[in-house]
């Protein structure tokens, strides 16, 4: 068959010695990269880029997108011991990973956020050496009101889900829509909510918010209350998962890596849903809902799945179409051409040593990336016993130094610092940050997808529900809403977000 | 952190160290310190593609780095007009583009720095040719069709660009100037990727943007080529015709990146980067390199200062009432 002799040429390429090693080093920097809160993949393939420039095509890429992946797992990491998403992607993962480590279960969470991660890699793996091409079409089915319409089905999911304080949950998403329209109106280039102050021109970063209001304030709330520090520093516990809860996130795996392989295909970062999606679903199918916030473990597994098969996924249009699906994959256009190769649909038959090649090391990656990460979590573990008067210093430190090397701004900081107050202030007044941030990861698409659709639609809405996938996601969050509105379901609505009072 | 120190953390101390001796070797005066270019854009983009690729040979004339610094705002104006404030002294230039320089007067009224007289030019590092694209089942064959089409059906067809300022608005924006069409429905996407994107799904109808972006896609049949704005064919798209041919031989435009340094920049620091821009052009693996992308390298008159500067007012000229008739505005 076309693809094992396909595969096959892949393997020959990525098994060679220099490829391993490249390989090897892209996925160990990403891996440290994405431990390190706020220093993130775009800032570091950026950086590392000239690097390249001296390693042969196929090597170069190999080891940038080992960075990219590897970055998706080092970034459970400090969202599970320290409650800061280095990632829009594991925003979801601190709310029950913190958690379970706050119970002395931090290595079974990392444990199990790395096994599934692998699962999913793997499976995402396949995904695209066997349907890649075919997948494609699924991306250029999603056109403006398609996704509007998805965007919808999201936010219905974090609206629907919050229970007791719905009203601060429905308030913070809201705010985190408003946070998102600071900047430049995209479609007719004038400023909004700006204040004529130029660094907000071009809106607001998602790190500089969310290494604000989680990191920042976290560290703040930590030092009010030196106490909490100590419970999670003195019990470390077990550092793999056992059978029961391997068999309990076995499912959530299985789920969350469909999931997060299906919206990483999608244009404009589809991927940045799947972790919310899977932790949404997760909680909806679980028998005890109230566990989740508590330290469930399938809120991790699944999110953590959904997130780097998303990864891996993201690449579907980039590889069989040139179209990069976000600002990592656009980075990486750009050093397909620094190297000589025109991203696009030729790449393929062009360039089947760099197509095969790629995707054979992605599966090795994987691979390298479990061997490296299950040794660390002793290690990372043991981080938790450091005195918190040497801890949050440095993690003040790497959340300064990450901010500071997205755009090279000073201002970034600062605002970084404000955020940091206002997510502190939020926390005493009993708002929780993730549906902010929900709202402004997900408003930002919303508002441009819903103007470029009534713009191409003449201004009817009607366009939302003539198109027939655009129809199909609003119903769906019509009926989510209608049955959790229902009385005797209401009773069982549970928190998503409420991270534990 | 330095590059060179960078690169030693990270490991990659053999390649690092081959190059760097290759640096070593200093000059007498300018340069004794590493000189940065800005690029007003992100990482990986076509601005930054050619910057790097420029600069990596530029940096062994010079003998020393060149460092590469993207702080991407405002359509590139922020950085744009911080290289036009710095001192004069060659550490400091800009990888600048039509965009930054040719098209932001007309779009931004509160324009910090004045593209001709705050810039001392060095030289164009590449010319990149527009073509006109549409989506593969679109009802034109070429661009006398599409132009009676597009006339015909104002309010059917829809354009994509990659927001205010970039080259595929500015181009079309002109192209529809052109046509009598100004007002056609213009839809905007975050950068290229998602509006050709979407083109290639035909949810919108046609965009113009640099041959860079769309040759693969032309090749590939995903989108159909009406027509490249340059006075012959390309030899990388040989069965594109010319707007000429076209019947359209007012439509000449072409996206361009170019070196700027601050205003007043010693005559003896801008012959050294000329020289050096020379070289690296003239250098058959990084020409290889530019040409590869689609990317026309501009002959010695073209590119020295006095052919920037004849380009750069050109372009302001061309583009300025169109761009002002659109009523997009930044800041």
């Amino acid at each position: 068959m076309d693809l094992f002799s396909n595969l096959s040429l892949g393997f020959g390429v990525a098994l060679s010695l220099k490829n391993l090693a490249l390989c090897f080093t892209g996925c160990f920097i990403g891996t440290l990269i994405g431990v390190l809160p706020g220093v993130g993949p775009i800032a570091t393939i950026a950086m590392l880029l000239p690097i390249t420039f001296g390693i042969d095509p196929v090597g170069a890429l190999i080891m940038l997108a080992g960075i990219y992946y590897g970055a998706q797992y080092g970034g459970s990491t400090t969202a599970i011991l320290v409650n800061i998403p280095g990632e829009a992607t594991s925003v979801v993962t601190t709310l029950d990973g913190h958690q379970m480590a706050k119970q002395g279960r931090a290595g079974v969470a990392l444990g199990i956020s790395a096994i599934g991660s692998f699962i999913a890699g793997s499976f995402a793996t396949i995904l695209i050496a066997a349907l890649g091409a075919p997948l494609t079409k699924l991306a250029l089915l999603f056109g403006p009101a398609e996704y509007f319409s998805l965007m919808v089905m999201g936010l219905c999911f974090a609206v629907v889900l919050a229970r007791g304080s719905i009203l601060k949950a429905v308030a913070m998403i809201m705010l985190g829509l408003l946070l998102s329209t600071i900047g430049t109106d995209l479609e007719t280039g004038q400023e909004r909510m700006t204040f004529g102050f130029a660094p907000l021109s071009d809106g607001l970063d998602f790190a500089v918010l969310a290494m604000g209001i989680f990191g920042f304030a976290e560290v703040i709330k930590n030092l009010e209350n030196p106490e909490t520090r100590d419970v999670v520093k003195q019990k470390v516990g077990r550092l793999l998962p056992n059978g029961t809860e391997m068999r309990q996130a076995a499912a959530p795996i299985a789920r969350g890596t469909l999931l997060g392989s299906i919206l990483g295909i999608l244009p404009g970062n589809g991927a940045v849903l799947g972790p919310f999606a899977s932790y949404t679903l997760e909680k909806k199918l679980a028998q005890d809902p109230s566990r989740f916030g508590r330290g469930a473990i399938e809120g991790v597994a699944g999110p953590e799945s959904a997130n780097n098969a998303g990864a891996q996924t993201s690449f579907i249009p980039l590889l069989t179409l040139g179209i990069p699906p976000n600002a990592v994959m656009a980075l990486m256009v750009g050093a397909m051409t620094i190297h000589g190769v025109i991203p696009g649909p030729q790449v393929m038959t062009k360039n089947p040593q760099l197509f095969w090649g790629m995707i054979a090391s992605m599966w090795i990656g994987n691979l390298m990336l479990l061997i490296i990460n299950l040794p660390l979590i002793g290690l990372w573990v043991k981080l938790l016993k450091v005195p918190y008067r040497l801890m949050f210093p440095a993690i003040l430190l790497f959340c300064c130094i990450g901010i500071y090397s997205i755009n090279n701004s000073p201002v970034d900081v600062a605002m970084t610092a404000f955020f940091g107050l206002f997510g502190y202030a939020l926390v005493k007044f009993g708002f929780e940050p993730a549906p902010l941030l929900l709202g402004y990861v997900l408003g930002k698409l919303l508002e441009e997808k819903m103007r470029q659709a009534l713009i191409i639609s003449r201004g009817s809405f009607m366009t939302f529900v003539e198109r027939p996938i655009s129809a199909g996601l609003l119903l769906v969050a019509l009926v989510i809403l209608v049955v959790a509105l229902l009385p005797s379901i209401s009773k069982k609505r549970n928190v998503v977000f409420t991270e534990n009072s | 952190m330095t590059t060179l120190t960078r690169r030693a953390a990270l490991g990659a101390a053999a390649v690092a160290a081959s190059l760097a001796m290759s640096n070593g070797a200093q000059a007498q005066g300018y340069p004794n310190k590493p000189i940065t270019m800005m690029v007003a854009f992100a990482a990986g983009g076509p601005t930054d593609v050619i910057a790097r690729i420029v600069s990596e040979h530029m940096s062994k004339t010079l003998g020393q780095q060149i460092i590469i610094e993207n702080v991407a705002g405002a359509g590139g104006t922020t950085t744009t007009a911080r290289v036009a404030a710095a001192a004069p002294d060659g550490y400091t230039l800009i990888m600048g583009q039509m965009g930054t320089h040719a098209a932001a007067p007309a779009l931004y009224p509160n324009l910090r720095y004045n593209p001709v007289t705050d810039f001392t030019p060095i030289g164009v590092a590449g010319i990149t040719p527009i073509v006109i694209v549409t989506k593969k089942d679109f009802p034109a064959n070429n661009l006398r069709e599409f132009v009676a089409y597009v006339k015909a059906n104002p309010d059917k067809v829809n354009q994509a660009h990659a927001g205010i300022g970039s080259t595929a608005f500015t181009t079309c924006v002109l192209l529809k100037a052109q046509m009598g069409v100004q007002k056609l429905n213009a839809v905007a996407y975050r950068g290229t990727g998602p509006a050709l994107n979407d083109l290639v799904g035909g949810q919108v109808d046609f965009m113009c943007d640099q041959v860079t972006n769309l040759t693969p896609q032309i090749t590939a049949g995903n989108v159909k080529a009406m027509g490249i704005a340059t006075p012959a064919r390309l030899a990388v798209l040989p069965n594109v015709p010319t707007t000429t041919e076209g019947g359209m031989p007012d439509y000449q435009i072409s996206g361009w990146n170019a070196i700027f340094g601050p205003k007043g920049l010693p005559a003896d620091i801008q012959a050294r980067l000329v020289d050096a821009l020379d070289k690296a052009l003239e250098d058959p693996a990084t020409n290889k390199r530019l040409a590869d992308l689609g990317t026309v390298i501009p002959n010695k008159t073209e590119r020295a200062p006095a052919g920037l500067a004849a380009i750069l007012a050109r372009d302001l000229a061309l583009l300025d009432k169109p761009l002002r008739e659109t009523g997009a505005v930044g800041q």
